[in-house]
Formats: structure tokens, C-alpha cells, sequence
């Protein structure tokens, strides 16, 4: 098993299919009326959070937690972080608490590389910077297998500011891993130059939503921030939403049993219409309920053994 | 004192002995001279780096005046001009003059400020270039190096502006725009890695838009740091029009390229970004050619904590004037009158340092000079450089070419690889 | 705890037909016992015992026509060992669709040795529901017990010597049905 989770590249196909296995029986287990497990009893995860994410905070200390592991959450407000306090101090300090795990969230991309020159422990990255969110993109492709059966051969759109989207990069680096087959979309300015030759040689560009939805089993929206507008990277809301938002009349034009995904949080009427959102084709809810179980899996598969 | 280098080969030719007396090359022996055993050592003429950072005054907790001149005497050289970006910045002729003097207390080598172009690197008002070229330290060069002299008319006027008393001005070429936020050399090692792209054409357009104002005006324009194929296309048609254009590249832009980012450790971060390996070939190709007509170290030390953290927060610059001659040697191999043009001679014209650059074999030349063993190879250690800091992307690599000896006007200072005073 | 070598001496002691003959018997006496293995649940521990808890099934199912539930109780995540090897992959959990609370438990498992994996199947079932009793099938008991736990049920008491190790292997999983007993001084 690997050492650290810093990269979706750091996963090959069998352990990027051992976490997904075992997050199907983290799931399975999930159910029960007890939902602790002991396998991380007296381990400690460190949750280091420099960016406000409760979501993925929250879902990390209940994966965490209920495989019995100590949590400790070390965030950027209310602790020595905030007083300028550098990586490498806090680093020095998790490693004298004895932390096994730290999940660390930071708008610096590579801070997780960084972090893991100064700890013993794993480190798990929860998101840095533009970079990567390894377990979103894990969650996301269970969420696939879990409805579509399958992930090889899967045609998966990923629409909108791949640029600066971290969670488009962990899911490119992934799917292809896996045998899907990744599109991009997006308007030119928030497609980079050269992302298959950067990430992965299958993955597709286009510049056109319409083209390529009615190919697709899986249509992955990202957020879009309104302050792009501001840099020029497209002109108004309105004319990105136009050209590139996923509305009703574009969602009928999907295949049957294709389906709409969402990282969250949504700019609902920006990027994704909310009769979209809350379509039966959406899986943004089960994203969410998926992700602890993926979390679990990853916890118990970095430090459940030696 | 007087030495004899007994047995020397200046710039590759048979062993002579040479003498070095009051300051200068002697044409005959002297008696009592303090022997040195040049066998098997190779004379250059002492090295002259138009591009370093001494961070003194302000950052004397990464590098002195003092610390970065015997870091420049180990590294061979005899003469450094020491870049405006300093806290206060060097735009008056008081700081120009602070910076000379501590270099004349030192007493390694002859460190030659470089004035600021405009008022605290600002960009916005020119600042006093003719004060400081009248005053103690004589400027000649002018640079806002950190920043590029972005605002066009102002850099028309400042080329047209140091005519007066034959300055030039050094662009650190950087479209400002261009490269907002930007993190390292925009390619696909940068979208792998999610940091923000600074990319080639940022460079390409602000020297191609300067070297038409140069020609446009009549001046001469120096290019610090090039670090691209197009930028080096860009000089060798500027050249061939004849436009007074002269051009530096670093050891790391020779040596290093963008893939070194991969592990985000921030001793690969500098500006301009390591490139790729294609810019690499051609920026080799351009010192052979003449289209670049000088190595300059852009020797910026900083502290570990400006360093040791992320990628982003960590400030750009890599230590070069230890280790400068050694990886020129790496790359181009001992093509002695090419080193010595590119690293002594065209920079001391550059600079207008007259006993610097000089022809070892003439009586009278200052003697201002390095001896070095090509033979030799050494491991670098970063605990081991005479910097006050420890930022050298060298690491563990192990280079050709120990310099044994420096000496500055008949001076040593550097002896058996040890600095002499 | 040392392993054999894997080019140790071995001695098969069951193999084919000679392990369908105490599945036989391991399923009489399961009957025998629980008054014709009314109310009762074969949870199956992961790898070997699963197969083996099915068998156990058909087996009384043939013999009196009683369907029991079959499940499987993975106890991976329970076990006191975890971190004195590499990860484990985990196995599976289902519990029938009866569940197991108010009923009686067999837990049926390969080998029975020190004990420890019976104590964590105990706890991982305490976690899953409230049977109305536990009891413990194996296919082979070889002693050396570290805990205070027995089997109900044991089809082949086969002593060892502490340098040795029981392999068994099925069919389902393995292409044959074997019990060998490896190493030792011999
Ligand atoms: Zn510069």
C-alpha cells in the first residue's frame, strides 16, 4: 500500500480499485446500528485545514472517527496557524503529538509534498491550491461504478474551469487510470494548453457542451467562480451559462441512463440549472454520502497495518 | 608580495611561468616572488559577474557584502556588480556609495553597484541615474532587476536618458500582466503540478518591444537572465540589424529545467523559471554563437524560512557565484577563450570595468585573475558555500573544476581553495 | 509467529472425500445439537469459512430439508493484529435477510488456533445485533489455544507443533478440497 494520498498519480489501477472494494464495505457497514469500527483505535488523524472546507472537513472527521481514530483538528482560525506560524513549525509540532495521518487542506498547490518531508506520518491531501483533491475524484468514480456498474470504457465529461479546478485534475489523473475515457469542456481560457500531454495522453478537448453531452455517461460540472469574469476569462455569467452551463434542454439530450455530477458547493443558475441539480440523474447528495465511506477506505487502507 | 605561477597554462596553452607583480602581469621574473604550484592549472582572467544579488542593506540575514564577496572570490571571481533591488532600494547616489564602500572594505573582489532605474523599483518615476554615476561608485549599469521596467515610455526615456554618461540599462524582461501570480515556466509540468504558468512569450515580448526602442532611440540595452528559445531568436535578429543589444543567461538556465519543480521544493524556484529542455539546447547554442554575450550568475541567496516552505510563499532566486565556472565547464567543457569571453571579458565591457577582462599574456595587465584545476571535481554542499545562505539547486551534484586561486589587482585572496585575508 | 518455509516438509491429513465425510458430520452434530437447527444463523468467517458455512447449509438442508440463513462476518477491521502486517484487504459482511438478533449464531470458520480471530468475529457481532446465542464450528482445532474459547463443533482435532501451520484448501476458492499439515521437525 502506498505511503501517502498527495496525488491521484500516486494511485495505480489495483489500489485505486482496492480503495474503491473497500469503500463498498465501508459502505456496506455503514448501515449498522453501531456505526463504529475499532481498526484505528489509538491512531490519530490531525484534520490541518488552511482553507475553510467544512464539508470536506466534516467528512474526513467522520470517516476518521468512526473507525475509532483519534481526531484532532487543527485549523487555520483560532490556532497558531493564523500568527504566521510556517508549515514546517506546525509540521515539527503534528509530528511531536504523534499524529499518524495528517489530512491536510491548503490554497498552496503541493503543500501535501511539502508536509510530507517534515512528518512520519501519512499525509492525506484534502485539496491544495489548483492542483489535486484525490479523494474527491475517488469519491466520484465510486459514485460511477456505484451507478453505472463500471468505470473502464466510461465516456466522462468534465465541464468548466478546468484551469484552476483541483477536482478536475485528481478525476482526469484517475478516471484515465481506471479505462475511462475523459473529455474536457470548457471555454479555451479555462482549458490549459497542453492537459493531455500534462496529465493524461487519452484525455479530449472540446469547446463545445453540445457536442459532446450526447456522448457521455457521466456529465461532471464544476464550480465556476464569478470572479474569473473579472480576469477575462469569459465575458459575463450569463454568456458562460449560456455556452456552458448544463440546463434542462441540455440535460435531454443526455443518453438514457447518463448521469449529472457536482463537487459542490453549486452555483446554482450559474453553472448548473437547479431543476438539474435536483434531477433524478444527479448524484450530487450521494457524492456527499459516498465520500465518507471513500474517506474510510483510504484511512484504514493508509494506516490499518504496519 | 609578488608571486610566480609556476608551471600556469593561461586559457589552455603550454605551461609558462608567470609573474605578478604590484598589481600587475610582470614581463620578467622577480626575485623573492611567493612560488605557487600552477601545474595541471588552467588562468582565467578574473571572472566578472554582471548579475548578483549581496541583499546588503536590508536582508543581512541572507547575505552580507561581506559574505557574498568571498563566495564571489571562491567562485574566481574578481569583480561583482551588485543589483539596485536592496532595502533602501539603490536609486540614490547615498546607497550606490554604501554599497561601493562596503565592497572596498571587504576587499575580495570589486563590487560595482547597479543603480535603480526608477524610484523604489516602482516603475513610475525615473530615478537620480546621473547622480549615481558621478558619484564614488561610478554606475554604469542601471536595473530595476525583480521588476521589469514595464511602463514603454518610460523605458524609452531611460535608455535615451543614460546616453549622457554611457550607462545602459538592464531589463529584466518580464511582462508584468503576463505573468500575475505566476508560479514557474508555463508548459505541462505546470498544469500537472497546478501552479500558475509564467510563460515564455511574458519574456519574448518585452525584449522584442526593447530592442526596437533601443534601435528606435540609439542606446544600448542590456537583457539580463534570458531564459527562452524565442527570446534568443528575438536577440540574434536584433543583433543582426545591428541594435546595440547585449544579453546574459545564467548557469541554471543552462544546466536545470522545469521537471526539477515536480517535488515543489522551492530551491528550484526562481525568476525567470527554470525552462524546458528545448530552451535549454538553445540558450547553449546562443553562447556559442555570441547572440548571448555573457554568463551572470543572478546569485540571490535567502533565508531557510524564504525557502524551506511552500512552493508559492517561497521567494525566487537560486545562490550561484560558487558554483557558476564549474557548471560552465559542465556544460561547454574546457573551451577555455569561450568561458573567459563569457564569463570575464564581454561582462567587464559590459560593466565598463576597465582592469577587469584583461590578456593574461601582456606585462602590465592588472592582475586580476583565477587559476583553476579542471582535473578536480568536487561534491556540493550547501553547508560547505561561503553564502550566508543555502539555497543552491546543486545539492549533492557532483561538478567539475576547482577554482585554487583568486587574485584581485596582485592580490590573492583566494589561496589553495581558501579565501586569503 | 514463525512460518514454515515454504519448501517445508508437509503431511496431507484430509483431502477430498475424506473432507466431505466431516462436513458430514460437522452438520449432524450441528443438528443434533440445536434440535434440528431451528432458529439457527451459519455465519461464515472470511476466506474459508464462508464456503465452508454454505456446505454446512446444503449439507443440513439434504440431510433434513431445513433451510438455514447463510452469512459472513468479516472480521478484518476487529482483529487485535492489525498493525503487525501490511494492510489487509477486507472481506465480505452480510448478514441474511432475517438478520441475527434473537436467533442462535454458529460462527464457522477453518482453523481454530489461538483463539484470537474467534474473539474478534465475538466482537464484530456484538457490533451487528444481539443473537440469542454464539456458537463456534471449525473444520480443524489444532490447539494452542491463547484465549479461553472452544468449538461447538469441530470436525478434525489435529495436534501441532507450534513451528508448524495448517493449510486448508477448497474447492470454491482453491480448485481442491486438502488439509496439510507443514514444517515441523521431522
Ligand atoms: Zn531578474
Amino acid at each position: 500500500m502506498i505511503k501517502h494520498l498527495r496525488s491521484a498519480a500516486d494511485l495505480d489501477a489495483a489500489t485505486a480499485t482496492l480503495i474503491l472494494d473497500t469503500a463498498a464495505e465501508m459502505a456496506a457497514l455503514s448501515g449498522r446500528e453501531v456505526k463504529k469500527l475499532p481498526a484505528l483505535r489509538g491512531r490519530t488523524v490531525v484534520n490541518l485545514f488552511y482553507e475553510d472546507s467544512t464539508r470536506t472537513r466534516i467528512s474526513f472527521e467522520a470517516a476518521a472517527k468512526r473507525l475509532s481514530a483519534d481526531v484532532i483538528n487543527f485549523s487555520a482560525k483560532g490556532s497558531s496557524v493564523s500568527k504566521g506560524e510556517s508549515l514546517k513549525d506546525t509540521a515539527l509540532t503534528l509530528q511531536a503529538m504523534g499524529a499518524d495521518a495528517v489530512v491536510i487542506r491548503h490554497p498552496a498547490s503541493g503543500a501535501p509534498h511539502r508536509l510530507a518531508n517534515w512528518v512520519e506520518g501519512s499525509v492525506v491531501n484534502a485539496g491544495d491550491g489548483t492542483h489535486e483533491h484525490p479523494t474527491q475524484a475517488l469519491l466520484d468514480a465510486y459514485t460511477m461504478r456505484s451507478r453505472l456498474g463500471r468505470l473502464d470504457g466510461l465516456r466522462v465529461a468534465i465541464v468548466g474551469d478546468v484551469l484552476h479546478s483541483r477536482v478536475a485534475r485528481s478525476n482526469v489523473l484517475l478516471l484515465t487510470t481506471l479505462g475511462a475515457q475523459v473529455t474536457v469542456v470548457g471555454p479555451p481560457t479555462l482549458i490549459p494548453l497542453n492537459v493531455a500531454a500534462a496529465l493524461s495522453a487519452s484525455t479530449k478537448v472540446s469547446y463545445d457542451l453540445d457536442s459532446v453531452i450526447p456522448d457521455s455517461d457521466v456529465v461532471m460540472m464544476l464550480r465556476v467562480q464569478t470572479e474569473r469574469m473579472q480576469d477575462s476569462y469569459f465575458p459575463s455569467s450569463r454568456e458562460y451559462s449560456r455556452r456552458y452551463g448544463l440546463d434542462l434542454r441540455r440535460m435531454k439530450q443526455m443518453q438514457e441512463h447518463a448521469i449529472v455530477m457536482h463537487p459542490g458547493p453549486m452555483n446554482r443558475g450559474m453553472e448548473i440549472a437547479p431543476e438539474v441539480a435536483d434531477s433524478p440523474r444527479s448524484t450530487i447528495v450521494e457524492q456527499v454520502a459516498n465520500g465518507v465511506s471513500v474517506r474510510m477506505a483510504v484511512l484504514y487502507l493508509l494506516l490499518g497495518g504496519k | 608580495m609578488a608571486y610566480l605561477l609556476k608551471g600556469v597554462s593561461i586559457l589552455g596553452a603550454a605551461p609558462v611561468d608567470l609573474y605578478i607583480e604590484k598589481g600587475v602581469i610582470s614581463g620578467k621574473p622577480v626575485d623573492g616572488a611567493t612560488v605557487v604550484d600552477a601545474t595541471g592549472l588552467i588562468a582565467l582572467p578574473g571572472l566578472v559577474d554582471v548579475h548578483t544579488h549581496l541583499r546588503e542593506p536590508g536582508r543581512e540575514d541572507a547575505e552580507t557584502v561581506e559574505t557574498g564577496s568571498r563566495a564571489a572570490a571562491l567562485g574566481g571571481y574578481t569583480a561583482v556588480c551588485a543589483m539596485a533591488n536592496t532595502s533602501p532600494v539603490a536609486d540614490t547616489a547615498g546607497v550606490v556609495e554604501q554599497v561601493w564602500r562596503l565592497g572596498r572594505e571587504a576587499g575580495l573582489v570589486d563590487v560595482q553597484p547597479i543603480g535603480a532605474v526608477t524610484v523604489g523599483l516602482a516603475g513610475k518615476q525615473m530615478a537620480e541615474l546621473g547622480a549615481m554615476a558621478t558619484s564614488a561608485a561610478n554606475v554604469r549599469i542601471f536595473s530595476d532587476d525583480g521588476f521589469c521596467v514595464a511602463d514603454p515610455k518610460l523605458m524609452r526615456r531611460a535608455l535615451e536618458y543614460v546616453k549622457a554618461f554611457d550607462g545602459v540599462i538592464a531589463q529584466h524582461a518580464e511582462e508584468p500582466r503576463l505573468t500575475e501570480g505566476a508560479q514557474m515556466h508555463e508548459g505541462e509540468v505546470s498544469t500537472r503540478l497546478g501552479l500558475t504558468g509564467w510563460p515564455a512569450v511574458a519574456e519574448e515580448a518585452i525584449i522584442a518591444r526593447d530592442v526596437l526602442l533601443a534601435e528606435h532611440v540609439g542606446s544600448r540595452l542590456h537583457v539580463c537572465h534570458v531564459s527562452t528559445a524565442g527570446s534568443v531568436e528575438v536577440l540574434r535578429q536584433a543583433k543582426a540589424r545591428g541594435v546595440r543589444v547585449t544579453a546574459e543567461v545564467t548557469p541554471h538556465h543552462l544546466l536545470l529545467t522545469d521537471e526539477l519543480a515536480a517535488g515543489y521544493d522551492p530551491v528550484f524556484k526562481v525568476n525567470p523559471p527554470l525552462r524546458t529542455a528545448s530552451d535549454v539546447a538553445a540558450l547553449r547554442q546562443a553562447v556559442l554563437d555570441g547572440v548571448i554575450d555573457v554568463v551572470a550568475t543572478d546569485h540571490a541567496p535567502h533565508a531557510v524560512q524564504d525557502k524551506e516552505c511552500e512552493w508559492s510563499y517561497a521567494r525566487p532566486g537560486m545562490l550561484g557565484l560558487e558554483t557558476a565556472l564549474p557548471i560552465v565547464l559542465s556544460v561547454f567543457g574546457p573551451q577555455w577563450d569561450l568561458i573567459a569571453d563569457r564569463m570575464s571579458i564581454a561582462p567587464a565591457r559590459i560593466a565598463g570595468l576597465d582592469g577587469h577582462g584583461g590578456d593574461l599574456t601582456q606585462a602590465g595587465t592588472p592582475a586580476n585573475l583565477t587559476l583553476v584545476d579542471p582535473a578536480a571535481s568536487w561534491v556540493v554542499d550547501p553547508a560547505g558555500l561561503a553564502s550566508r545562505s543555502r539555497n543552491t539547486p546543486y545539492a549533492g551534484m557532483t561538478l567539475p573544476g576547482r577554482i585554487v586561486a583568486t587574485f584581485l589587482r596582485g592580490e590573492a585572496t583566494v589561496l589553495d581553495g581558501k579565501v586569503a585575508k | 509467529m514463525a512460518q514454515p518455509r515454504a519448501d517445508a516438509p508437509s503431511k496431507i491429513i484430509l483431502e477430498g472425500s475424506d473432507l466431505s465425510r466431516v462436513v458430514d458430520r460437522i452438520a449432524h452434530q450441528i443438528l443434533e445439537k440445536t434440535s434440528g437447527a431451528t432458529g439457527t444463523v451459519l455465519l461464515g468467517i472470511p476466506t474459508r469459512g464462508v464456503p465452508l458455512a454454505h456446505r454446512l447449509a446444503a449439507r443440513i438442508h439434504a440431510f433434513e430439508g431445513v433451510d438455514v440463513p447463510v452469512g459472513s462476518l468479516d472480521i478484518t477491521l476487529y482483529r487485535d493484529d492489525l498493525r503487525l502486517q501490511a494492510t489487509r484487504a477486507l472481506g465480505k459482511t452480510e448478514l441474511p435477510p432475517g438478520g441475527i438478533d434473537g436467533l442462535r449464531v454458529i460462527l464457522v470458520d477453518d482453523v481454530l488456533f489461538s483463539g484470537r480471530s474467534v474473539r474478534a468475529a465475538l466482537d464484530a457481532l456484538k457490533d451487528l445485533g444481539r443473537p440469542s446465542s454464539v456458537q463456534l464450528a471449525v473444520l480443524v482445532d489444532r490447539g494452542h489455544r491463547q484465549l479461553p474459547i472452544r468449538a461447538d463443533y469441530v470436525g478434525k482435532n489435529i495436534p501441532t507443533a507450534l513451528s508448524e501451520s495448517v493449510k486448508v484448501t477448497l474447492t470454491e476458492i482453491d480448485g481442491a478440497d486438502e488439509v496439510k499439515l507443514i514444517g515441523g521437525l521431522q
